[in-house]
């Protein structure tokens, strides 16, 4: 019975044209930069009989949903949502075969639709589907259970697979950020490190504020941290697993260790440490607790960042008289300096794609974002502020987080595509710095 | 896919009939699986913290002072992007020497500072430079390197807020601690 009607539903699935006229591929351009935002009509997820659950009836979720969907595509500068205020809320039966009469009238290009079921062992069932408005072409249907804590989750994965099967790139919105809030006055700052999603819910702080804390870095693979601390006055990096609350100490140096930053496989953690009055880069091996010396010069050696593949280091050095932006190998062999031009470079960061690396331009006293190829080619300026520094990448190596700071000494986190274009502001509780932007979630 | 499709609408029909009635046929084809959010984690709980293995320097303030009197200061400044020390700087440290040469029982934490004219980890390492500079001066003017301990704040504690030269010139320092105890 189930396998007949099995092969009948995934038949349905594969798109076929009944005498609608074959559509051109409907596809967003992220490249350019030029493209205006496509239209696309998210209107709120039904449900078949609203239930109650832990996270509020499903016909609220069904709403809740889409409001994501929405804000999501909305910060990403590629989409125009038309969201639930422009449509009423579908039928169940029109999640599979929708009206595009209402949808073609508002000039939406695609329809983001779904539905929301309670299931009876207090699962939610999300159901997410895609459609070419013109062409009635179901593009891409998925289907996500959560527990009630996690619904948010159901609608950013849903994003995803929206964002992905219309750009060609794969998403980055089922993701969290990790930062330092701040607070107080600039001569006696409160910095606490922080969690939310990419979207700013579900925020919560990670520490006090007891200790001057820096620099939070997600591993790639576990709920672990990399942060640095000044507790009891020695200013070191801590590995700290956010779901357990353990905390272990990176190292026993006897003098100050930062900068730290996980490799792609997360076995490795390369972080700077100070020694008589410069500092080198050095290797953890998480699972040994062993550290290897990386680089020796008489220099300051810092911000390193792997490459995507692991083979190659990119960080910051002042060995040739101010700090620019040198690239070696893993092993610390064959470094070559690669940023020249006015001014200084620093805090680099590989993007996860391995095309580009984004880091610090610092002219005169302003501070921009800039990104460079590997081989030192092609650098292009991004902002245009005081002091924009310190960037991290979205998973997809599309979008670029950051820190800036006003004359006036207020902290925010913003984010820019790497177009250049779509500058805003990621909303925190307090004033904040130090983004690092996490992996997408399993 | 043509010579099918007259069969297939029949079916969709059927099953679309029957949607209310089972969830279950609507389900798209792929699915995933959240697993449970983690618990929230204690926040600097002990028990999730390693023991301490360094007993934090407590600060003096009447030797603080007795210092401060004898050498003319307990800061000495820098120019930007530099450790150099200047004449000036080299005359408080001077003085600051001479002090602790003739009270040997306290010990000294240097901090070394920067402006905010850098990046975050670029100035953890310049303030410690500075901060270096400051002992190995004390060192060669007669104070034991083991009683001076230095620590870099980088950018992060200001002695002034203030976005112009005043206040960044009044930031680019470090700062001698009279301490007792510290490792």
């Amino acid at each position: 019975m189930v396998k007949s009607r099995l092969m009948a539903l995934l038949l349905l699935a594969a798109p076929f044209a009944v005498g609608v006229p074959a559509a051109a591929q409907l596809r967003v351009d992220i490249t350019s930069g030029t493209q205006a935002p496509m239209p696309i009509a998210v209107p709120a997820f039904p449900t078949g009989a609203s239930a109650p659950t832990p996270a509020g009836t499903t016909v609220e979720l069904g709403r809740q949903v889409a409001g994501i969907i929405s804000g999501n595509l909305q910060g990403s500068g590629l989409f125009r949502p038309l969201g639930a205020g422009v449509f009423p809320v579908p039928g169940v039966a029109d999640v599979q075969r929708p009206q595009f009469g209402a949808f073609r009238s508002a000039a939406a290009q695609a329809l983001v639709t779904g539905f929301v079921t309670a299931n009876p062992n207090g699962t939610l069932t999300i159901g997410c589907y895609l459609y070419d408005v013109f062409s009635e072409e179901e593009l891409m249907r998925q289907g996500f259970t959560v527990t009630p804590a996690g619904w948010r989750r159901a609608a950013h994965k849903c994003s995803d697979a929206v964002y992905s099967r219309l750009t060609g790139e794969s998403g980055y919105f089922d993701s969290r950020i990790v930062y330092v809030a701040e607070s107080g006055p600039r001569t006696k700052r409160v910095k606490r490190l922080a969690i939310m999603d990419q979207d700013g819910a579900n925020h919560r702080f990670l520490t006090s504020g007891q200790s001057l804390v820096l620099m939070p870095r997600f591993s790639p693979v576990n709920e672990t941290i990399s942060y640095m601390s000044f507790a009891n006055d020695r200013p070191r990096v801590w590995l700290y697993n956010i779901g357990t609350g353990q905390q272990e100490a990176v190292g026993t140096f006897d003098s100050m260790s930062f900068a730290g930053r996980f490799s792609p496989d997360g076995r490795t953690l390369l972080m700077s440490v100070t020694r008589s009055g410069n500092a080198d880069i050095y290797a953890y091996d998480v699972g040994s607790r062993r550290s290897t010396r990386l680089s020796s010069s008489n220099a300051i050696d810092t911000s390193p960042s792997f490459s995507p593949d692991g083979r190659q280091i990119v960080f910051e050095s002042d060995r040739g008289g101010a700090q620019q932006l040198y690239v070696m190998n893993a092993d610390g062999s064959g470094a070559q300096r690669i940023s020249f031009g006015d001014g200084r470079a620093g805090s680099p960061v590989w993007s996860p794609r391995g095309d580009l690396i984004a880091f610090t331009r610092m002219v005169g006293g302003q501070f921009r974002i800039a990104v460079i190829r590997p081989d030192g080619s092609g650098e292009r300026l991004l902002t245009d502020s005081w002091q924009d520094e310190g960037p991290s990448w979205s998973p997809n190596g599309r979008v670029i987080l950051f820190s800036r700071t006003e004359r006036n000494g207020r902290t925010t986190l913003r984010s820019i595509d790497l177009t250049g274009r779509n500058d805003r502001r990621i909303p925190t509780p307090l004033d904040a710095s130090d983004p690092a932007w996490g992996p997408l979630l399993r | 896919m043509t010579q099918h499709a007259l069969p297939i609408l029949i079916l969709a029909s059927a099953l679309a009939l029957s949607a209310c009635a089972s969830k279950k046929d609507v389900l798209p084809a792929e699915s995933w699986q959240a697993a449970p959010a983690p618990a929230e984690a204690p926040i600097d709980q002990p028990g999730t913290v390693p023991p301490v293995e360094q007993v934090a320097p407590t600060t003096l303030s009447g030797m603080q002072a007795d210092m401060v009197a004898a050498a003319g200061a307990d800061i000495v400044y820098f120019p930007y992007d530099s450790y150099g020390l200047d004449e000036a700087a080299r005359a408080v440290l001077g003085g600051q020497a001479e002090w602790l040469v003739r009270n040997g029982s306290v010990r000294a934490n240097i901090e070394g500072h920067t402006d905010e004219r850098g990046t975050r980890e670029y100035n953890l390492a310049l303030g410690e430079r500075r901060a270096n500079a400051a002992k190995n001066f004390l060192a060669a003017q007669g104070v034991d390197p083991g009683r001076l301990s230095v620590i870099s704040f980088g950018k992060e504690r200001p002695a002034v807020e203030g976005a112009n030269e005043d206040a960044w010139a009044r930031n680019r320092r470090a700062v001698t601690i009279v301490v007792s105890g510290g490792r």
